[in-house]
């Protein structure tokens, strides 16, 4: 969901770098003759030393615990935290009561019409077909405490991230000093947060709206800022040249310059919301991420997809409602725009007066869909004939135990024997041959950060299932990317199906895993690759697709095969998107971490999930902080400097 | 030029005052209440509610669908649920976000601290089921050989339970980080050849017993009574030492087997004294082991809705619930 889908041409030329690659290595090489031994003589052991480690635990618990005391009496939380909570409760309350009043048709009619007024017939029809879908799953009362959550969440993540994103737009200063606040915002897996946030603001709706817009805002503040710093200057020094004062050039020039990338920001602003709605139901939030949750407590497949189905609806409407709007933003405007908002605002308005007066604003119990049988019997029918004993491939345990021996347990095993200053080099190493020495101070600064709070253990352990995670993403990838970019039937098919494997909640295929893998590290790394395929496979399609036809025509006319074609031509051009790519694949890979902590994969996942079961925040927020440094980590070594510069969401 | 930017200032000021003011005017001014949160979702269209917390064993969400049918259908209220893991959810408790907490296997320190110190929750008194936790064998395992179901015999089988993820000693799987748990001390002080995997959620280690036992495979796993699953994988308690109070006092030092603990439930303390009919209802529920385990089979095997569930245990165990009721 947080892709980003831009790719920026890249110039670097292997033959020119060749010296300088030298020469950072042999550099590095000094440095480390130096500094090894020193530390090898100190702190001679593998895994990092004890002595160079800070416990946090104490602090933090005792911070727990003046919250919990002074919660109901200090004045922090009875005059300022208290009152942002019951602004949350009270807003959602509104939100949520309109949604009721409106009853099932009034809100079918009312999201209809907007999606016709804003994109077009098809749509219209899609959104009202997705509402009446939600009805039918039996899931309508969810759905809609799920969308009172989300307007409100959504609105404040929209303000506060466009109010972060002017301030970014407008001053060099602050955008640098917001860039790496809003890169943590994103990094920190919501589930270690969730915990403190709870603690301040309370159980339930409050913390999950809260928590949303910590993941929610960043991509509207960084568009906002893109948008604002990519305005045409010839149209602002005219703007400018009529005397028009700093805030007038803001509203009447800047702002709507860059209202394609405010829209877009919204667009991923709601998708990123959506993500949280399930996570946000530990917390006791309620709506449809309660409905899948409960459902994993009966290990039931069925009902989980029933309440997931809802949010994907939800989900692809809003995002190709959002997205048709931004497309439309720059056509003339039709002649009798308003009075057709009159028409559809009148026409909702009709429908949810007729449904209150028929008496049918809840919707009707007898007209539900139970479609948990038939897919818990597919279900049952996948894992008992796939599980085990299949002829010649075997089955999917002894695949499982398969990849855990011979790939993760070798890649864990290696990374934890490293002796610790050995991994601090490899990672200079990759980070500066990619990048500049300062994103090499910065990877092993995040690598050491892991030692100092003492879960260098866990974190290895986490790194060798994100590495191999990623590489069988990639691989997977890679193939169905090139496939699609080849044909456009391909494409035209994946579509749904990548739409549905990123927008579902991973909790619904929480149990499918276990069941085909077993429990364990394997399941987790299938969570992760089934989350982190489909923005592997649009970036690479896309890359492929934009790589110059010119190019591949005089190929062509060379009379190169079309292996050739894509070995030669299309696969080194492209290959900025394909870096890309790699990066995406394993930020959203670290992402699913906490899952793999759910279905047996230990390490930093687990950690996090069990502080927040066991209402211990030391635990928690420790793994959490060590899931950021991987992933700044991961980020430095695997993206180019220069991309970084012209990077959006 | 000094003239503008004072305006801007003025005005920003005055933007801020206003945001603030109407989020006071929105709140009701003056102190917010930490400890009066109710769910927005809550009272909905003038209805009298109550909501209730799951946790996420079936066990739990048995006892909330027999007290949600009856207030609903016998005392006419509306019941919103949530699921929450143990610890937050006395959180949730305490701050009037859930009315009540049907099923408690002992929080000593969260007692301490809510019940005693704060007296923001109060005791709902036992729900009439003893809860065990222990460690377990598939008995079609066990009766071919009776003495794993002694610890000191475990060694022995554990090349027959190692799987992929244990390392090459025996996989004793344990569940939900939010469970009770000593496995890790107990396979340390026993001095086992044990790794303790965590499965990292029931769902998952309910996948994996059922997955395990259609093969018939040995297994070994953390485990605890009273579970529907035992209906369906019936399963045998291997012995460890035996339990006697205090001997897991010290977390790190602990040798021996798991008490029995006799459930509770835990009220809100405003809604202990101002729920009428509901709060009554929910102090007087109480019914056993075999009760609950009957509508937790229904909702988890028979895959029956917990209501529909509930309905079916309630049409035919009148005598029981009409007592609490009175």
């Amino acid at each position: 969901m947080a892709t980003v889908t831009t790719a920026a041409p890249r110039i670097a030329v292997p033959g020119v770098l060749k010296h300088p690659v030298l020469r950072k290595l042999l550099l590095l090489a000094l440095a480390a003759a130096v500094l090894v031994p020193l530390a090898n003589a100190r702190w001679a052991s593998g895994s990092w030393p004890a002595a160079l480690t800070v416990d946090f635990s104490d602090q933090l618990t005792k911070a727990s615990v003046w919250i919990i005391d002074n919660r109901d009496s200090h004045p922090l939380f009875v005059y300022f935290f208290g009152h942002i909570s019951n602004a949350v409760v009270i807003c959602v309350r509104a939100v949520y009561l309109v949604l009721l009043a409106a009853g099932w048709a009034g809100v079918t009619a009312a999201a209809s019409l907007i999606a016709w007024r804003v994109a077009g017939r098809r749509l219209a029809a899609g959104t009202g077909a997705a509402f009446l879908a939600c009805g039918f799953l039996g899931m309508w009362i969810p759905t809609m405490q799920t969308l009172a959550l989300m307007v409100v969440a959504v609105l404040a993540s929209v303000v506060v991230g466009a109010l972060l994103g002017l301030a970014a737009g407008l001053s060099d200063r602050m955008d640098r000093i917001l860039r790496p606040v809003l890169d943590t915002m994103q990094v920190l897996p919501a589930y270690a947060y969730l915990l403190p946030v709870v603690l301040v603001f309370g159980m339930g709706v409050p913390a999950a709206v809260l928590a949303t817009v910590v993941y929610a805002a960043p991509p509207m503040a960084r568009l906002t800022a893109l948008g604002l710093r990519g305005a045409d200057k010839e149209v602002l020094e005219a703007v400018e040249s009529l005397g028009a004062t700093a805030r007038q050039r803001l509203l009447t020039a800047r702002i709507p310059l860059a209202s394609k990338e405010l829209l877009l920001g919204l667009n991923q602003t709601i998708m990123m919301a959506l993500s949280m709605a399930v996570i946000a139901s530990v917390i006791g939030a309620g709506g449809l991420g309660d409905r899948v949750y409960q459902a994993l407590g009966s290990v039931d497949v069925g009902a989980a997809l029933a309440a997931g189905i809802p949010i994907v609806l939800l989900a692809v409407v809003l995002d190709r409602v959002t997205g048709a709007a931004g497309e439309g933003l720059g056509e003339e405007p039709q002649p009798n725009g308003r009075a057709r908002w009159g028409y559809a605002l009148a026409a909702a308005v009709v429908v949810a007066v007729a449904g209150r007066l028929a008496g049918r604003l809840d919707w009707p119990d007898t007209w539900t869909l139970n479609i948990a049988e038939p897919v818990n019997r597919a279900v049952d029918w996948m894992t008992d004939h796939l599980y085990s004993g299949v002829p010649v491939i075997g089955g999917t345990a002894d695949w499982a135990a398969h990849f855990t021996t011979w790939v993760l347990d070798p890649v864990r095993d290696t990374l934890q024997w490293l002796p610790w200053w050995s991994v601090l080099l490899i990672v200079a190493a990759l980070a500066w041959l990619i990048g500049t020495w300062r994103t090499a101070l910065t990877a092993v600064l995040a690598m050491t950060a892991i030692g100092v709070l003492g879960v260098w253990t866990p974190s290895l352990d986490t790194l060798s299932q994100v590495l191999a995670a990623v590489a069988v993403t990639l691989l997977l990838g890679f193939a169905t990317g090139i496939a699609a970019a080849r044909s456009d039937r391909v494409e035209r098919l994946l579509r749904p199906v990548l739409d549905v494997f990123q927008t579902m909640p991973q909790f619904v295929y929480l149990i499918p895993v276990v069941a085909l893998f077993g429990v364990g590290r394997a399941p987790a790394v299938a969570a992760a690759v089934v989350y982190a395929l489909p923005a592997v496979v649009r970036i690479t399609t896309q890359g492929l697709r934009q790589v110059d036809q010119a190019a591949l025509e005089s190929a062509r006319s060379l009379g190169a095969t079309p292996a050739q074609q894509l070995r030669q031509v299309q696969l080194p051009l492209a290959r900025p998107a394909l870096l890309l790519a790699v990066n995406q694949g394993v930020v959203l890979v670290l992402a699913v971490v906490i899952i793999g902590g759910l279905v047996g994969g230990g390490a930093l996942g687990y950690e996090v999930v069990a502080g927040l079961a066991q209402g211990d925040l030391a635990t928690g927020l420790v793994a959490g902080a060590a899931i950021v440094c991987l992933g700044l980590m991961l980020d430095r070594v695997t993206q180019p400097t220069e991309r970084r510069a012209k990077k959006g969401a | 030029m000094r003239l503008r930017t004072r305006r801007t200032r003025a005005s920003r000021t005055t933007a801020v005052v206003a945001g603030v003011s109407s989020l006071a005017l929105l709140t009701g001014c003056g102190a917010a209440d930490m400890t009066k949160q109710a769910s927005p979702f809550a009272n909905a269209q003038g209805a009298k509610t109550v909501t209730l917390s799951v946790q996420s064993w079936v066990g739990a969400q048995a006892n909330v669908a027999v007290a949600q049918y009856l207030l609903e259908h016998e005392l006419g209220y509306r019941v919103d649920t949530v699921q929450i893991d143990e610890v937050p959810a006395w959180d949730a408790l305490s701050q009037g976000r859930v009315d009540a907490l049907m099923e408690d296997w002992g929080h000593p320190e969260e007692e301490q601290r809510y019940v005693k110190d704060k007296k923001t929750i109060v005791p709902g008194g036992d729900l009439g089921v003893t809860g065990h936790i222990g460690w377990y064998v598939p008995t079609y395992f066990a009766k071919q050989h009776p003495d794993v179901t002694d610890w000191k015999n475990l060694d022995k089988y554990a090349d027959r339970m190692r799987t992929a993820e244990s390392g090459g000693k025996g996989q004793l799987m344990d569940g939900s980080p939010s469970y009770v748990t000593n496995d890790k001390a107990l396979v340390d002080n026993l001095d086992l050849d044990y790794q303790v995997v965590f499965a990292g959620s029931e769902a998952a280690q309910i996948t994996q017993i059922k997955q395990f036992a259609k093969e018939k495979k040995p297994f070994l796993t953390y485990w605890y009574s009273p579970q529907w699953l035992f209906k369906k994988v019936p399963m045998t308690e291997v012995k460890l030492p035996e339990y006697k109070e205090g001997c897991d006092a010290d977390p790190e030092k602990v040798a021996c087997a798991y008490p029995h603990t006799p459930l509770q439930k835990y009220l809100n303390a405003d809604f202990a004294k101002t729920g009428g009919e509901a709060a009554a209802l929910l102090k007087k529920f109480k019914w056993t082991t075999e009760d609950q385990n009957e509508v937790s089979l229904m909702i988890a095997e028979q895959k029956l809705s917990p209501e529909e569930a509930a309905k079916k245990w309630a049409d035919s165990h009148e005598s029981t619930w009409k007592a609490w009721l009175s």
